[in-house]
């Protein structure tokens, strides 16, 4: 199932990118639209209660990609508006996209020392 | 006045009288099997309130009042009310009491509050320290995930050990006074000890809490020289389906007790298992307070039941104690209801 969600929302990025480029955008441009568009799709459906019941049985499908990322922020900015904007949706938005962000961050910086050892020799 | 029988157990001479119960719960927990047992169901998770903690405060007092209107006794006399919940410091309780305005005692025993609050309800009843309290215990789904695990929308999927925190809140009225006339008495209570078989997946707390469920019947079992026969239910709280198997295991490995043809657990009972999506069944302060608080008192109100030995049980983790590898200690504390 896991497969099937994951490369059903691959395939639908991919009709995106040709979309966008029929559109007339470039590449780069292209790859920004596709991903915020499915940030955006992901955060209707979070707000709407549809998300969590597609993730119940897609598991890593929706996870993996771009869209298990959105769902991580917005799912918290949702839940914490009882406790007002600052301390509330702020303080907790990454509450479970924190630690992809640090990690993220810090295999960057890694990866771009390791690059930039091999580019020495 | 109470007195110690063998060991663990208290017995209760004077008998305090179960003379109002109630219990209020969610949409989903009135679609169950029980549904038509409860006194209140609200629609609306937030039950009308502005945030999921209010709406736990509120399912508490309405089961309050249900019960006192139902026992026919006022607010003013109520002597002394021990209630608890799931929330940080207690606040489900604590926040309703500022309007009901009885002397409040707040507990913690995880999802065992329900049978703590009855014990403590009726050792303060039975040895005239008081002669009105109140018992009451609640859970909110919306507040328990939020605390305990993750933000409601978020898509996550749950392990088949996991259990679904029921919305609800039970209260039960205990007194001494002779103008009552219901036949439900407690007659007997015994206060568990915590027990840690390292069982550490915060998704399987049936399993954390079994083993202490084992030691807290087998204790009570022995020190009133009984037998699983003896007794028309042998009811534990939220062990789940999960929990249920390894209790019934459990016993009879460990002491040579065979429960199976008595026990029944308030979290299998509360949900439908095939249709309501909730996996290994109910968990929460608020299951075992719904289900004895409608089904059996009901059933023991009509003589189909005359005596049960009702058994919560409790899965002591936090939040940080998870993060920080700890294994889960259990506890279960008993309760034995007989019909006069």
């Amino acid at each position: 199932m896991a497969f099937l969600v994951g490369g059903a929302i691959c395939c639908f990025g991919e009709a995106l990118k040709c979309l966008f480029t029929k559109a007339g955008l470039n590449t780069d441009e292209t790859k920004l639209a596709v991903c915020s568009t499915l940030i955006v799709i992901t955060a209707i459906l979070t707000g709407s209660g549809i998300f969590d019941k597609i993730a119940k049985h897609a598991g890593a499908g929706t996870a993996v990609p771009i869209t298990g990322f959105a769902n991580a922020v917005v799912s918290p900015a949702i839940e914490f508006k009882t406790e007002g904007l600052v301390l509330g949706v702020a303080a907790n938005m990454f509450k479970i996209a924190g630690p992809v962000i640090v990690y993220g961050t810090v295999a960057s910086v890694v990866y771009g020392i390791i690059y930039w050892i091999t580019t020495l020799f | 006045m109470p007195e110690r029988k063998g060991n663990y157990t208290i017995s209760f001479t004077n008998k305090p009288q179960v003379v109002g119960y109630a219990a209020a719960v969610g949409k989903k927990e009135s679609e169950g099997p029980l549904g038509s047992f409860f006194d209140k169901a609200f629609t609306d998770e937030l039950c009308g309130e502005k945030s999921f903690e209010k709406a736990e405060t509120h399912l508490q007092k309405t089961a309050i009042t249900t019960a006192l209107k139902k026992a026919k006794i006022t607010k003013n006399d109520i002597q002394c009310a021990f209630a608890g919940d799931l929330l940080n410091q207690c606040i489900g309780s604590s926040f309703g009491m500022r309007d009901l305005k009885f002397p409040f005692s707040g507990l913690y025993g995880a999802c065992s509050t329900m049978a703590l609050s009855l014990v403590l309800s009726g050792v303060f009843v039975d040895s005239g320290a008081a002669q009105n309290t109140v018992a009451a215990a609640s859970s909110h789904f919306c507040s328990a995930e939020r605390q305990y695990r993750y933000p409601l929308e978020y898509g996550g999927q749950r392990p088949q050990s996991a259990q679904w925190t029921v919305t609800g809140a039970g209260c039960v009225v205990l007194s001494n006074q002779p103008k009552h006339t219901s036949r439900t008495v407690i007659d007997r209570a015994i206060i568990g000890s915590v027990r840690d078989l390292n069982v550490t997946d915060p998704n399987n707390m049936g399993a954390a809490m079994a083993p202490a469920a084992a030691q807290t019947i087998a204790q009570f079992l022995t020190d009133t020289d009984t037998k699983p026969e003896d007794y028309d239910l042998i009811l534990t709280g939220d062990l789940g389906s999960t929990g249920s198997r390894l209790l019934i295991e459990l016993l009879k490995d460990e002491n040579n007790i065979d429960i199976s043809g008595v026990h029944n657990d308030c979290g299998v009972m509360i949900f439908e298992p095939e249709t309501q999506d909730v996996h290994s069944g109910g968990s929460g302060c608020g299951c075992s307070a719904a289900v004895l608080c409608s089904y059996i008192l009901d059933n023991m109100a009509a003589g189909r039941l005359k005596k049960v030995f009702f058994v919560g049980t409790g899965a002591l983790l936090s939040p940080t104690s998870t993060l920080q590898k700890e294994s889960i200690p259990g506890i279960a504390h008993g309760v034995l209801l007989i019909n006069q």
